[in-house]
């Protein structure tokens, strides 16, 4: 019977071709890219039938052909027949090929495809085209414009497209299908959301970056690179490029993969890539990368908590969080906060210039309810942040890295005064009496009096003690960095560890959890559906990796695919990627969220038996931009170290003028993915409640790649292709198949079809009844009960008591003397087991470098993504400003200082120290305090006036000012959100820049 | 006849320039045959936010305004073009002539408000026309008020006389009225932006400790008369707005149980006067 029911399905195979290549005119041409004949069989050879393909013409005839290119053999006709007939009746069974089967036959052998790698994927991707010829993608709205939809870090979006040209991009207004919003209600007031969602600049500014002049277009080598000749590493970053097909430069990175693992042996390849990536759950860094990296095998970089620095090193250890890198539950919060708190307290916290990273004005709509009710705030920041401008309230401005004396002082007057929660700190801390002897002043003789901390901070002591009064008589929500509960603020300065620890200790004094005292600044914690899945980004995507990704958790079960496993186990902490390629050796402490105790592992490199790094695969160009101290990363793509260097790019960035070989990739609209909104996953699981309404999104390829630019996914399957391992990488499949598994391992197909939703673009995901909103954080905890909220952490072997029942600590309570760091190193003098304030700088005004210069994260680019690039975004005046003709960094003086330094609005100036100089466009303005000086960190551009790595740069890196010491040596943490410079005017004179540009790269190009 | 306003409220403006990116999205590399040609791609603020920094740390306040063309009644480049290249559409919004008007410079020097762009490139003048290409076409709003994340800007479609009612009752000002060029473009809070303040800290030293006077009565006088009373809050400050700058001599008189203090000054700008202690 399945003998028949198998030659049946493979006559009906060419039939599907034939019939679909009739209709749809795209398939017929993809038919004919290739001419070859692929033969289908049982592995005995007793039913068989070929399959020509010659110039989009299938010829079939049963049996078996005298030379086949491909062979596809399956064990028996009855595997066949499991396999082969979802594909071939799909339209009939109208449902999904079962993809565990599938894999399970190939991992059992089963199923076995062999020929010339270009071929079988070739065949088996276009065997899955005909489960996805049929599909309508986007709305026609007329005039020949159709709207697609895609996803940004900025926001999901609609895509007004003509002619295969993007004429505008919008945030998606709900349709009268779209479920109704939720409704909080407040001190008498109703608070409902919009039926639409927001978008932040840097996703308003797509367009300009998708048609930006920097664009690269076509594979490009280094003229005077040659891999089998003269490589001339020390011209990193000097020399032009010369277009290259795709074939010379896809054979370059193959043959190079090839000859480093064979000469240098496994290790010898190291992969880098930024923090951050455009949107899509296939095309994303920890998808199709991570895929390709350990199907090659390459040593990682090991990447800082960077976001969280101060919470994952110190927080974690007094309230546990380790999988939530240290950071606060967030649920019910935003209900909460309107019902019943009393006053806000914004501690380095100004979600409004961060849109909470991937939430663009979700939380500014819930923030303006909180100025329409009667709730203080208070502002705690060196500088006058967007949020003090749009919310008010009393700014109390701290000298940069002091403000943890600040809190200690507080502490100080809540325990003079009796000011704090005494039932909660006896019956759900522990170590309070240590922490209260060290702020009395009995441990080191100094009382933290707000005397004390105003000599640190620069603040009055009054305006302290008002402070500690006003939060100790109140229901206080404590908002720390951008998300309010940990994320971003002062956590990545020198004393970042401090401030964490300092404000956990706080919030504790206060009673975390019962009504109105908690963290939080409305930006996470709305009651959207936490119960419906859909996969966070951090989940891996197509990676299969269950080792560094958070895919473990929901996804691998959901998601049927291979796993996959780099063998390669070195890896270098990120912070000293230059030094070990320098250098020859690094160490480091991993960020590992398991437990508590995981960060305190080590890492070496190199890694005992692996080699040291020969070859650089570089994803983008954000490092010079982002990393600290980043002419180190200059002087490591100079080193000879270095055999080769790749960077797979879409912008010739910075950084992406260092590599050898130039790989164009295309941006995330000219390719197909499935996302959602701001679902991040793993260390920030649950991140959709910083949404007012939960939308997943196809992200239609809405136009063609540019030029010859490729998505990721393609790039990475062309080399997979030349080393054989296609099939291994690609599962056989394309990105629009992998979006389908992903949409199918999803909750999605509950509300929407697969063909609607393709069509459509976007779902949004209905909120729950009021009944069945989640629970607020830590009221569990605040009430000795169970932990109730919906977050899969700690892991059940870290609870102390029942399954539960406590945190992650050992005593199971908020500990303000911490059981794992006297378990670790009880004597480290940087982090010890209560939280103690140690300076980072000593600066005064006649200090060598007198300035204490904040870089905070840019409002208007998404890290380096958006800046530069003659984008729409370099034309505000708060980004960058024209000066003859060029546009210049903004560094923000405050007046007095300028006044010393004669220093007027828009002057040029050089901000340096020890590491560098960086010309800058100077605004004045009072929001910063007196030596003290704010420029955004992460500018994509690098424009040294002289030798690269050893001159002054106008492109505005500010990081190359930045200091690289880690926060505490017994931690890999970024320290580099102050740093201590000079500014003065700039001497024009000085002002020849080498005629080094992107015009000559292109010349030499074109 | 129902016709279009602009009402921006200063108050919710943070300056996060969606408006503006939204603007060029739509225009740039676009062009829309009888209402715009293409914007430039850089330099063009058809949509300008202007900023204004008051006070001095820490008691400060930036205040931004969106800015662009006001559409007024009773405009300038209406007069000042030539060939009927400027019309004024029954719906209020003002549309240049991409066609028509090039070569015609004179029009953005007729404009007081300053809210004419001149394309270089192709040699016209260019407004924000208030996306009347999309409102024809059925849109609901203009892409740049649609895109407001704090709803700081709203557009409305009413009769001129309920706008008038509208704009007395919200205290809605308009910018540059001393042109009386009757602009549709209406703003609330613009005292953020025009207006200044008279700021302090009041404290005192009790047995060598300073603290924060909260509740003390501070009393802002001119001409011999107060012109507003209020109390100072949990950190001992006060704010008196809405102020005219270079308004001449002040007063300020501050009461706490039975001590007492006056501060004279002459206001230009705004101040925040530091720290008064009793």
């Amino acid at each position: 019977m399945a003998a028949i029911k198998f030659s049946l399905i493979l006559f009906g195979l060419r039939a599907l071709l034939l019939w679909q290549s009739l209709i749809y005119k795209k398939f017929k041409d993809h038919l004919s890219e290739k001419n070859f004949t692929a033969q289908i069989q049982t592995k005995d050879q007793s039913i068989g039938r070929w399959l020509t393909f010659n110039n989009g013409s299938v010829i079939s005839s049963s049996g078996f052909h005298q030379k086949p290119e491909v062979v596809l053999s399956f064990k028996n006709a009855n595997v066949a027949v499991e396999l082969l007939m979802p594909l071939v009746m799909a339209f009939l069974l109208k449902k999904s090929i079962n993809q565990l089967d599938q894999i399970n036959a190939l991992k059992d052998f089963n199923l076995t495809l062999d020929g010339p790698d270009e071929l079988t994927l070739w065949f088996t991707q276009t065997l899955m085209k005909t489960q996805t010829n049929g599909l309508k993608f986007g709305i026609d709205v007329g005039d020949g414009v159709v709207r697609y939809t895609n996803m940004t870090n900025g926001g999901p979006v609609f895509l007004y497209v003509k002619n295969d040209k993007i004429i505008r991009i919008t945030p998606i207004e709900f349709d009268h299908n779209d479920p109704e919003t939720w409704t909080i209600s407040a001190r008498g007031k109703k608070f409902r959301p919009p039926r639409k969602t927001s978008l932040a600049p840097h996703g308003m500014n797509w367009k300009s970056m998708v048609y930006s002049p920097d664009r690269l277009l076509y594979p490009m080598k280094r003229i005077d690179f040659d891999p089998d000749g003269k490589r001339n590493q020390k011209n990193r970053g000097n020399s032009g490029y010369e277009r290259i097909s795709w074939d010379e430069a896809l054979n370059i990175v193959s043959g190079e993969i090839k000859r480093v693992k064979k000469e240098h042996g496994p290790g010898a390849i190291v992969n880098s890539h930024g923090s951050h990536h455009t949107w899509g759950n296939v095309g994303y860094y920890l998808s199709a990368n991570f895929k390709f990296i350990n199907a090659v095998g390459m040593t990682r970089v090991h990447h800082n908590p960077d976001s969280w620095e101060g919470w994952y090193w110190g927080a974690a250890h007094h309230w546990g969080g380790s999988l939530r890198v240290g950071q606060s539950e967030t649920y019910g919060t935003v209900e909460d906060l309107l019902k019943e708190a009393e006053m806000v307290v914004f501690w380095a916290s100004n979600p409004e210039g961060t849109s909470g990273a991937y939430g663009s004005f979700e939380g500014t709509i819930r923030r303006k309810w909180l100025k329409e009710l009667d709730i203080d705030i208070v502002h705690v920041d060196p500088f006058y942040n967007d949020s003090c401008q749009f919310l008010g309230g009393k700014w109390l401005p701290t000298k940069p890295t002091s403000s943890p004396a600040l809190a200690m002082a507080i502490a100080y007057v809540w325990i003079k005064e009796n000011l704090y929660d005494k039932e909660f700190v006896k019956n759900r801390t522990t170590g309070f009496e240590v922490w209260k002897e060290y702020i009395l002043g009995k441990e080191d003789k100094i009382e933290k009096t707000p005397e004390w901390a105003s000599k640190e901070t620069g603040l009055a002591a009054k305006d302290i003690r008002a402070l500690a009064r006003k939060w100790g008589n109140k229901k206080v929500y404590l908002a720390a960095g951008g998300w309010g509960n940990g994320h971003g603020g002062a956590c990545r300065n020198q004393t970042g560890i401090q401030w964490a620890r300092s404000l956990v200790c706080l919030i504790a004094m206060q009673g975390i959890g019962k009504p109105g005292v908690n963290m939080g600044n409305l930006q996470w914690g709305t009651p959207v559906d936490n119960n419906f899945y859909f996969p966070g980004y951090a989940e891996g995507g197509i990676s299969g990796d269950l080792h560094h990704t958070a895919m473990s958790v929901e996804l691998y079960q959901r998601m049927p695919q291979l796993q996959s496993l780099n063998t390669v186990e070195q890896s270098i902490p990120r912070l000293w990627l230059p030094e070990a390629i320098i250098e020859g050796k690094a160490e480091g402490y991993v960020w590992d969220g398991k437990s508590i105790e995981a960060q305190f592992n080590k890492v070496s490199y190199p890694k005992p038996g692996y080699s040291p790094v020969k070859m650089l695969y570089k994803y983008g160009g954000s490092m010079f931009g982002t990393m600290p101290d980043s002419n180190r990363h200059i002087k490591m793509y100079q080193s000879e170290n270095l055999e080769f260097v790749v960077n797979q790019s879409i912008w010739m960035e910075g950084e992406t003028k260092f590599a050898d070989l130039i790989l164009p990739a295309c941006t995330n609209f000219e390719r197909d993915d499935i996302s959602e909104w701001a679902a991040l996953g793993g260390y920030a699981h649950h991140g959709q409640t910083q949404l007012n309404n939960r939308v997943a999104v196809f992200q239609h390829k809405a136009i063609e790649p540019l030029g010859e630019s490729k998505s990721d996914y393609k790039i990475f399957s062309m080399i997979c292709e030349r080393l054989g391992l296609s099939a291994y990488f690609t599962e056989g499949i394309s990105e629009i198949d992998w979006a389908r598994r992903i949409f199918d391992s999803s909750d999605l197909p509950k509300i929407i079809s697969w063909e609607n939703f393709v069509k459509k673009g976007y779902a949004v995901i209905p909120p729950n009844k009021s009944e069945l909103r989640d629970p607020l954080s830590w009221n569990w905890y605040y009430e000795n009960r169970k932990k109730d909220v919906p977050e899969p952490m700690p892991l059940p072997s870290d609870y102390k008591d029942e399954y539960l029942k406590g945190i992650q600590t050992q005593s199971g309570k908020i500990e303000f003397e911490a059981s794992s760091l006297k378990r670790f190193d009880e004597n480290d003098p940087e982090r010890p087991p209560i939280v103690k304030y140690k300076p980072a700088f000593q600066v005064n005004k006649n200090s060598k470098y007198p300035i204490m210069m904040l870089t905070p994260h840019p409002r208007y680019s998404f890290h380096t993504q958006g800046d530069a690039k003659d984008s729409f975004i370099n034309d505000i005046s708060d980004h960058r400003v024209k000066v003859d003709g060029y546009d210049y960094w903004v560094i923000r003086i405050n007046t007095e200082d300028a006044k010393d330094r004669n220093i007027k609005m828009n002057d040029l100036v050089k901000v340096y120290n020890d590491q560098g100089a960086v010309i800058c466009a100077a605004q004045l303005t009072d929001r910063i305090m007196e030596s003290s000086a704010h420029g955004y960190e992460s500018c994509a551009k690098y424009d040294p006036l002289g030798k690269p790595g050893n001159s002054v740069d106008r492109g505005g890196m500010l990081n190359l000012l930045t200091p690289k010491k880690t926060q505490i040596k017994k931690a890999h943490s970024m320290g580099n959100s102050t740093a201590i410079v000079q500014i003065e005017l700039w001497d024009k004179k000085e002002l020849k820049p080498k005629k080094f540009s992107k015009e000559k790269i292109f010349e030499t190009a074109e | 006849m129902k016709k279009w306003n602009l009402i921006i409220d200063v108050d919710n403006c943070t300056n996060c320039h969606m408006c503006s990116l939204a603007c060029k999205d739509e225009f740039v590399g676009n062009s829309f045959p009888g209402y715009s040609a293409e914007m430039p791609k850089r330099g063009a603020n058809w949509i300008n936010i202007k900023k204004k920094e008051r006070g001095q740390t820490p008691m400060v306040d930036v205040g931004y305004i969106p800015t662009m063309c006001q559409h007024c009644d009773d405009a300038p480049c209406l007069k000042a073009a030539k060939n009927n290249a400027v019309i004024k559409r029954e719906d209020g919004i003002i549309i240049i002539d991409p066609e028509k008007s090039k070569g015609q410079k004179q029009i953005v020097d007729s404009c007081p408000h300053s809210a004419i762009s001149w394309n270089e490139e192709l040699e016209i003048p260019q407004i924000w026309f208030f996306d009347a290409h999309l409102l024809d076409k059925g849109w609901k709003e203009p892409r740049a008020i649609s895109v407001c994340a704090t709803g700081a800007m709203k557009t409305i479609k009413i009769e001129d006389q309920e706008m008038k009612n509208l704009a007395e009752k919200e205290s809605l000002e308009v910018l540059n009225p001393q042109f009386n060029t009757k602009p549709r473009i209406y703003y609330k809070n613009l005292y953020r932006y025009n207006k200044c303040f008279i700021g302090g800290s009041v404290a005192l030293i009790k047995n060598k400790v300073e603290d924060c006077v909260s509740g003390a009565v501070v009393k802002l006088i001119q001409n011999k008369k107060i012109i507003s009373e209020l109390k100072t809050d949990d950190f001992g400050d006060f704010k008196f707005d809405k102020l005219k700058p270079n308004s001449g001599n002040y007063g300020v008189n501050i009461e706490y149980n039975s001590k007492k203090k006056t501060i004279e000054l002459d206001l230009e700008n705004s101040i925040y006067l530091g720290n008064i202690y009793l």
